[in-house]
């Protein structure tokens, strides 16, 4: 389970357009990096970030080599009710890690 | 005679270039690196050293070892027990005759108390307990030694950070204290003080140790780098921190 | 990079406009560069950005990624950190609900860090 960092509001109004920023740690290995024998390293990434609101995806993004390492992804969403928020990252082997913030909207 | 001013000359060039930087002008890495960089460090939200620090709070309260005691069993809540312990490392070791750093002193722990493996350098758990614990500093000034037994081991420290070495001939000094705030290259040359670590170098991709910049600097020069945990970068360290005291620190920094 | 912008606008129109691409013009190390797209949009169900797509000129490839937004988002705006290996242009991309395509471009210089480990 890599480390992440989620920062979020855990109260807002309904309505409020709320920021999220996300940070996970990953070396996003591109593939074009040599090893001392002169071989490639394998690419190995996270190519899949997806943001699901009370079961409804909100925001997706597709990744590639060129994200730099321990991923940072902040997007914008309308707080548009009390709930749960559903954050997961997918990697180049199908391995996928969620986490889960609660969010109370008055 | 021509010949013997050339050579008084040059040993009095030599003797001046031993210069040191200014208390009043001592600034911290933070202050030569870019808007975007410092933005980075200053938002712990968005700080990739902070990734390590959280895996360093994890890592404290997780028994280890045959004894199976975490740092939590003996230290409790580091917010208390380790504020301002950053700020006075590398600290004398009374039964081994000679300082020791931070991450040295935990792996200590690990071994004596903890009755664990110690971890590996620049190993994900060592750098995060050490960053964990040196982030319960940020905020604290650098201590200057009160410790009479560390003189002999800052004096060596002082002397290697004078002294010129590897094929480019250079010493830490000439760039540090001499030339900071000029170019290397296109990036600027900072006064080289370790008010940040372990921190997140953006070339590294990752959270490092200041043993591990050492040994990039020495790199650097083309000289041999000394290993992890040799008494010559520990030297290093406690000068630094020394040259640094009154200094605040702000692990974990982000630097390029 | 040109091809791949083609494969995705296909006959389209690209039409400077709307999009802001935010990229410091001189960045210190090339592993992590701040990087920040926004688009001018009501982001109604009538109006708003389907997807943005962001691309560079230098790097062995040309995508750098690529984001699905849509009304719930209600502020059509993200902040990544990306790879760059050179000094190069970054184009940005908003495709918008009607089937438009807007962009904005920056070039940046990267710099490198002057003592690495090798």
């Amino acid at each position: 389970m890599a480390r992440v960092l989620i920062n979020l509001p855990t109260r807002a109004r309904r309505g409020e357009i709320i920021e999220i920023k996300t940070l996970i740690a990953h070396p996003m290995e591109t593939g074009y990096r040599l090893d001392s024998t002169g071989n490639a390293i394998a690419r190995d990434i996270i190519n899949r970030f997806v943001c699901n609101y009370n079961g409804e995806e909100v925001f997706r993004a597709e990744l590639f080599p060129a994200i730099a390492a321990n991923p940072f992804i902040a997007f914008w969403t309308i707080a548009v009710g009390s709930g749960e928020l559903a954050f997961s990252w997918t990697d180049d082997h199908g391995q996928t890690q969620s986490e889960i913030r609660q969010i109370t909207v008055e | 005679m021509k010949g013997l001013v050339l050579l008084m000359l040059v040993v009095a060039a030599m003797t001046t270039a031993r210069a040191q930087t200014a208390p009043t002008e001592r600034r911290s890495g933070y202050d030569f690196a870019s808007p975007e960089t410092r933005a980075m460090q200053d938002d712990d939200t968005a700080n990739p050293g902070m990734l390590w620090v959280l895996q360093g709070e994890t890592l404290w309260a997780t028994k280890a070892g045959t004894a199976d005691r975490s740092c939590a069993d003996c230290h409790g809540d580091a917010r208390t027990s380790m504020k301002g312990v950053a700020a006075r490392y590398p600290a004398f070791d009374i039964a081994l005759g000679h300082p020791i750093d931070l991450e040295q002193r935990i792996n200590q722990c690990r071994a004596e108390r903890q009755r664990a493996e110690p971890l590996a350098w620049e190993s994900v758990d060592l750098l995060s307990l050490t960053a964990f614990v040196a982030h319960q500093s940020r905020g604290e000034s650098i201590a200057a030694h009160t410790d009479s037994q560390l003189r002999p081991f800052s004096t060596l420290g002082k002397e290697l950070f004078h002294r010129r070495e590897g094929q480019l001939d250079l010493s830490c000094s000439q760039c540090h204290d001499d030339n900071w705030g000029k170019r290397l290259g296109g990036s600027v040359i900072p006064q080289g003080h370790p008010t940040g670590y372990p921190l997140y170098r953006l070339e590294w991709q990752s959270l490092g140790s200041l043993q591990r910049r050492l040994r990039n600097c020495v790199i650097g020069v083309r000289a041999e780098p000394y290993e992890y945990g040799a008494p010559e970068n520990v030297a290093l360290e406690l000068y630094l921190m020394e040259r640094a005291r009154g200094m605040v620190i702000e692990t974990p920094a982000v630097r390029p | 990079m040109v091809n791949a912008i083609s494969a995705l606008i296909g006959e389209g129109a690209l039409q400077r406009g709307k999009v802001r691409l935010e990229l410091p013009p001189i960045v210190e190390n090339g592993n992590a560069v701040s990087l920040t797209v926004s688009v001018e949009s009501p982001m109604t169900e009538s109006n708003h950005v389907e997807s943005i797509h962001i691309f560079n000129q230098k790097n062995p490839q040309p995508y750098v990624a690529a984001f699905n937004l849509g009304p719930r988002v209600g502020k059509a705006s993200v902040s990544i950190r990306i790879r760059l290996a050179d000094s190069q242009q970054v184009v940005a991309i908003a495709r918008l609900n009607d089937g438009s395509y807007w962009s904005d471009s920056v070039d940046v210089i990267v710099t490198l860090a002057a003592c690495t480990e090798q």
